[in-house]
């Protein structure tokens, strides 16, 4: 069963079709992207998929849920994770407390709990401790856990990112372009975080520019363009269609 | 370990202080005295108010309305009603922030500042309320002969004794305030002022937590009125105006909305210049809305935050040019 359902999803803003009766599924375990030229509607799905935007229809569906009409919160409560394409780190925090600062999703307690310094406070307070550690070592970041976020290079920012969106426990976790802007060297070590939380069972959608790292670590590809979905499937199948092709480059000279 | 050290350092810090503020009595007159009873009851407010600012990044405009639902509700209960004041005193703090909560559940579901709206309007109302339920409030002239607060046959008529039933409520709402500062619930609070949909993108209900800051800080300002109610044995409706409302917000405004300690200093030092500008009345507000622009161009931080900054650079400025020092 997919982990991830998306149906007849649809959204326009005034008059602009963002995205068109889109539908696809994620599996479990599964590292898909989302592709397609600027413009084509890839962050409003996320938008969608989180819950920044309400759909005009369509659904979408969480292990086996329909969460069309929850807030963004209460997704991520329930195991939606997800990084921003401009990185909004709370830069005035240690790099820990970063990631600690979500564990709120999985460790909730009562206001009288935190008031009046119950000792849960203390005991969740030690297992946060403990999602932080191991979500920094599983991205490369547990060296850093002490600096402030505000001082991380650019690469590091994305890797506490998903850092942070893993500090909640989340089943499946939405990237959204995570190599943007980043060196070989730090695309590198992206890589390898990408591939270590889906080696933890972790889903992972992106959406992403970079064609080298989408093709080399997707298991599956939904290609975008102007809103709609032009193309699903493994990215030898998506390197060779037409469409996606002609998306990218333009329609060839003679058949216009 | 470092963190621990420095939490050690800071409980030191705040003991001692504690320590010296018990000690006052020994060396202040009457008059003294005085200010500091109420010194310490704005801190309580400031306390939570600082929260709301610093912490859940709202206003609220009718803080001295909560603040007079306090007082009137403890002072009515006790004198009407015959209740042990120290009863009435949590009931009028519980009612108070029923009252925030009551505010604040429509106003925190909209983005912006809809509290400061609301809470300036809910502020005027309660004012109102204060001057023409007069049944229970007695109208413009008030509430006298509230009956003081007694341990046991020791009636706490005098401001020396009456003093350390303030520090102790100053004391409680500090532990409380740091409670929810330094926990999980704090940095989801500074999650949600660094960027709200990142706040939201990992669990935090922004509405909620905006919520539970309010109430809380109208139950601090519900306490406070308690305590002036009992202090001064006479409470009317002009004691809780919108005036009084905005002196707050510029207290934790050039204290340092950021930290509950700086800005209950910021409360500190107003207080004590609004006693010495008491005479002239109609210029205080000008002074006050003065330094208020200045603090916020120059130390937008609160006067107190920044000195404090300048001191940590100019200390680790020395430290470096004797070379490092083996810690």
């Amino acid at each position: 069963m997919a982990l991830l359902k998306v149906s007849g999803l649809a959204k326009s803003f005034g008059g602009v079709k963002a995205v068109s009766d889109l539908s696809f599924a994620v599996a479990p375990n599964q590292i898909k992207a989302i592709i397609g030229p600027n413009g084509a509607g890839k962050t409003t799905v996320f938008n969608l998929l989180c819950g920044v935007f309400a759909a005009d229809a369509g659904t979408v569906e969480f292990a086996g849920r329909n969460i069309s009409s929850l807030a963004p919160y209460v997704r991520a409560r329930l195991g939606v994770g997800r990084t921003f394409q401009n990185t909004l780190l709370f830069d005035e925090m240690s790099v820990e407390e970063n990631v600690m600062a979500a564990t709120e999703a999985g460790l909730r307690l009562n206001a009288f709990a935190y008031l009046f310094r119950w000792p849960a406070v203390a005991r969740a307070e030690r297992q946060r401790r403990e999602i932080a550690a191991e979500a920094l070592k599983l991205v490369g970041l547990q060296d850093k856990a002490r600096d402030p976020a505000g001082n991380l290079p650019a690469g590091e920012r994305r890797l506490l990112e998903i850092a942070r969106a893993l500090g909640t426990r989340p089943e499946i976790v939405l990237l959204d372009e995570p190599a943007a802007g980043l060196n070989n060297a730090e695309t590198d070590r992206l890589k390898h975080a990408i591939r270590a939380i889906r080696d933890r069972s972790i889903t992972v959608l992106l959406v992403e520019h970079d064609m080298g790292l989408v093709m080399e670590i997707c298991d599956e590809i939904v290609v975008l363009d102007q809103g709609a979905k032009i193309a699903e499937g493994p990215p030898l199948l998506i390197q060779e269609d037409d469409r996606v092709i002609e998306a990218y480059l333009g329609r060839p000279a003679d058949n216009a | 370990m470092r963190a621990n050290r420095r939490r050690l350092v800071n409980w030191l810090g705040i003991v001692c202080g504690f320590g010296l503020l018990a000690s006052l009595p020994l060396f202040l007159n009457d008059f003294l005295m005085t200010i500091a009873v109420v010194i310490g009851i704005n801190v309580i407010i400031v306390f939570g108010l600082s929260l709301l600012m610093g912490y859940a990044g709202q206003i609220s405009l009718g803080h001295a309305g909560l603040y007079g639902l306090g007082a009137y509700t403890s002072a009515v209960m006790s004198t009407k009603l015959h209740l042990d004041p120290w009863l009435t005193i949590v009931a009028g703090a519980l009612l108070a922030g029923a009252a925030a909560y009551l505010i604040g559940l429509p106003a925190l579901r909209l983005r912006g500042h809809y509290l400061a709206m609301a809470t300036l309007g809910a502020g005027v109302i309660m004012q109102i309320m204060f001057v023409e339920l007069s049944g229970i409030t007695g109208g413009p002239a008030g509430i006298s002969s509230i009956p003081n607060l007694k341990i046991g046959h020791l009636i706490l008529d005098q401001t020396g004794a009456y003093f350390y039933v303030v520090l102790a409520a100053v004391a409680v709402s500090l532990w409380l305030s740091l409670n929810v500062v330094r926990s999980q619930k704090g940095r989801a609070l500074r999650a949600m002022h660094g960027n709200e949909l990142a706040a939201a993108s990992i669990g935090v209900d922004t509405a909620r937590a905006k919520l539970f800051i309010f109430t809380l800080s109208g139950v601090f300002a519900g306490l406070a009125g308690g305590l002036y109610a009992h202090y001064l044995t006479y409470i009317s409706p002009d004691s809780f105006g919108t005036s009084l409302s905005i002196l707050l917000v510029a207290m934790v405004v050039i204290g340092g909305s950021q930290s509950v300690v700086a800005a209950g200093l910021g409360a500190a030092l107003l207080t004590v210049i609004s006693e010495y500008f008491r005479t002239y009345q109609d210029w205080s507000l000008v002074f006050f809305g003065l330094s208020l622009v200045l603090v916020m161009i120059f130390a937008p931080r609160g006067l107190f935050v920044e000195t404090a900054a300048v001191a940590k650079r100019l200390v680790a400025r020395v430290v470096k040019r004797r070379g490092p020092v083996e810690s």
